[in-house]
């Protein structure tokens, strides 16, 4: 018996996630994680939490589950950190967690150029009606092209970015190169530099933005300042050819005004890759409007990024499990 | 007294295939028209008034049985910067010029170039598919795209409208090779951070997403074959704006089901729409759309003025702004 390996093999920490499959970790990127955790799936957990929950020191965080519930984090007397996936933490009670002597964690920057290339897909598919253009390459019933499947000039148009932060930045400059004149609204301004640098212009009152925007983008936090930020008032002040963007929260967006001002022509169209809740009820209104795109919160999902976050949250969780500086903890403000 | 309008020959107002009310009225301020239903009721009639033929969208076609129809005609005004769909030589033989509408196109087209590019990388189809079916219960955490910033992008034909994808492409930080006949400027280059690759070879298997942004001519007809597809990544998206016939369409089915490549966007095909039952069109890694590379209300409107200005000149018999001389 080899001590050595046997040892250096007990001596991994145990962490606890939701599952490996299409709904959880896939498998492909579970080999970054066994580098330092032994895992155990939720399921498995609760066939024996007496057993198992002393063990475990973090739970490994992914599109919300296991869900940090005070039940589950009153059965792991052992845990140091909730490791998020992503950089949205509005699903966490950081509060209470930290109260706990839990450490939470998240993983921004790492995803910030995936979801900056999602917000310009969905802007350049609404705008050109890729998906309407290919409903109608492939359908059947297609006999000859239509002239009439007109849609919106992207280039020289106005950009409206309502937060300014590391991907609504990372916007700006891809959207540089479409000659858009770009408005911004923050809660604070950025520097002029920074600003210079993209071309941004600030909008202090968001309703100016809001009025002058041929595409208007929300990339901020879920808090409760942003939540229903974008309801019927900003709605009606948007123009009736402008298309809202959504890659922040669905919370974000007063989702039953939307439907109306889409229904009404008060805007033109919305692409969304979140919606409250994900998925939307299958008889829900904005599944069936023809000037919504959706997509099911894909903002970060390539392999390559998917590999980045799923390193920075395990790096994380090992920095908390070893007593060490949290590279990105969410600390209390 | 107002001068009586010239006489145009159009495709047809309104309709799926007809020009918008608002582009027609820009070609009535300067022309008489007659659609193309109405003057087959009477060529003779028409025939002799007419002397700009406005060709939209291919239509009406400038065949040679048409154009011995149009003695007077001395203009064929074409919307969009492609003429591989017009015999100039031919044209020019009746005594009629031949004019298209560059520039103007360059914008929208690239703009859908990215459009496509970003569309394929990231799912968007099938997120959207997935997000709207009724049988849809979960969030789905295995529709996995490729990264689109710092990628390579590989740009076959960098004219007008390549270039224009290269400058979109900047933002993105992508590494942008090309191949063109001639090479560019080192400032052109340098202003875009693009490579020059002499072979075509080394662009096919060194790019993350091959563009092409070439005119259809003899040299690039069939362009992109068996071998060309082999040369490039598994990972690899094939993005096509120009032609369908630059594509050799076989070769890129076979290329698709057998994971050669990763996947293919395409604004055009040959012909246009496809066949009903052709094997592209059911594809899961193929992304379609009906050619509408340069459909904006903006574009369009830009492109109609240009046509129209092309087409008084040819009438007066000034000098055409975007006359086309055979090669």
């Amino acid at each position: 018996m080899n001590i050595g390996t046997q040892t250096m093999a007990e001596d991994k920490p145990w962490a606890l996630i939701s599952e490996v499959s299409e709904q959880g970790f896939i498998e492909e990127i579970t080999d970054i994680i066994k580098q330092h955790f032994h895992i155990i799936c939720l399921r498995d957990f609760l066939q024996n939490p007496q057993q198992h929950g002393p063990k475990i020191q973090a739970i490994l965080m992914w599109n919300t589950y296991p869900a940090a519930e005070p039940s589950l984090l009153s059965s792991l007397p052992s845990l140091k950190v909730v490791a998020n996936g992503g950089v949205g933490i509005d699903h966490l009670d950081v509060p209470y967690i930290t109260s706990l002597g839990v450490k939470v964690a998240n993983t921004p920057g790492v995803v910030s150029d995936a979801t900056a290339d999602m917000a310009m897909g969905l802007l350049l598919a609404s705008a050109r009606k890729i998906v309407e253009g290919h409903q109608i390459a492939v359908d059947p019933k297609t006999t000859s092209i239509p002239q009439s499947l007109m849609g919106v000039e992207v280039t020289g148009s106005t950009l409206g970015i309502i937060g300014l932060g590391h991907i609504g930045y990372k916007i700006a400059q891809r959207s540089k190169g479409f000659d858009m004149k770009i408005l911004y609204h923050n809660r604070h301004r950025r520097s002029v530099e920074d600003e210079q640098s993209v071309g941004a212009s600030y909008c202090e009152n968001m309703d100016d933005l809001l009025r002058e925007s041929d595409f208007v983008v929300l990339v901020v936090n879920l808090s409760p300042e942003t939540k229903g930020l974008i309801s019927h008032r900003e709605l009606s002040l948007m123009k009736p050819t402008a298309t809202l963007i959504n890659v922040s929260r669905g919370l974000v967006v007063d989702q039953d005004a939307l439907v109306k001002a889409l229904r009404s022509g008060e805007i033109r169209a919305a692409a969304l890759d979140v919606t409250h809740p994900e998925p939307l009820p299958r008889d829900h209104p904005l599944l069936s409007l023809p000037n919504v795109l959706i997509t099911p919160h894909v903002g970060t999902y390539t392999y390559a990024t998917t590999r980045r976050m799923v390193q920075c949250m395990v790096d994380n969780a090992v920095a908390a499990v070893n007593g060490l500086p949290v590279p990105n903890e969410v600390k209390l403000k | 007294m107002e001068e009586e309008k010239p006489w145009a020959l159009i495709s047809e107002v309104g309709g799926p295939h007809g020009y918008l009310e608002e582009l027609a009225d820009i070609v009535k301020q300067h022309f008489q028209i007659v659609c193309y239903k109405d003057f087959l009721q009477n060529p003779v009639l028409y025939g002799s008034k007419i002397q700009a033929l406005l060709n939209w969208k291919y239509c009406p076609a400038a065949k040679p049985w048409l154009l011995k129809l149009l003695p007077c005609l001395k203009v064929v005004a074409s919307g969009g910067v492609g003429i591989d769909h017009l015999d100039v030589p031919f044209i020019n033989s009746l005594g009629a010029k031949v004019a298209n509408t560059p520039g103007v196109v360059s914008d929208a087209t690239a703009d859908l170039a990215m459009g496509l590019l970003l569309a394929s990388a990231r799912n968007i189809l099938e997120g959207h598919q997935i997000a709207t079916d009724p049988k849809t219960v979960h969030i789905p955490q295995n529709l996995m795209g490729v990264e689109v910033t710092r990628a390579t992008l590989g740009i076959i034909g960098m004219g007008e409208i390549g270039y224009k994808i290269a400058q979109r492409s900047k933002g993105f930080e992508m590494k942008v090779m090309y191949h063109k006949r001639t090479r560019r400027s080192t400032k052109d280059e340098q202003a875009v951070g693009a490579s020059y690759c002499e072979n075509l070879d080394d662009l096919l298997r060194c790019s993350d997403f091959v563009m092409i942004a070439v005119n259809l001519t003899s040299e690039t007809s069939g362009l992109i074959g068996h071998r060309e597809l082999s040369l490039m990544k598994p990972t690899a998206t094939l993005i096509n704006i120009s032609r369908g016939l630059i594509v050799n369409q076989d070769a890129l089915l076979e290329a698709l089901q057998s994971g050669t490549i990763r996947a293919a966007a395409l604004d055009v095909t040959h012909p246009e729409p496809l066949p009903r039952d052709h094997p592209l069109l059911e594809l899961p890694n193929v992304l379609i759309t009906p050619h509408i590379g340069i459909s904006t209300i903006t574009t369009a409107r830009g492109m109609v003025k240009k046509m129209v200005e092309n087409a008084l000149a040819g009438v007066k018999g000034l000098p055409v702004p975007n006359e086309v001389h055979p090669h």
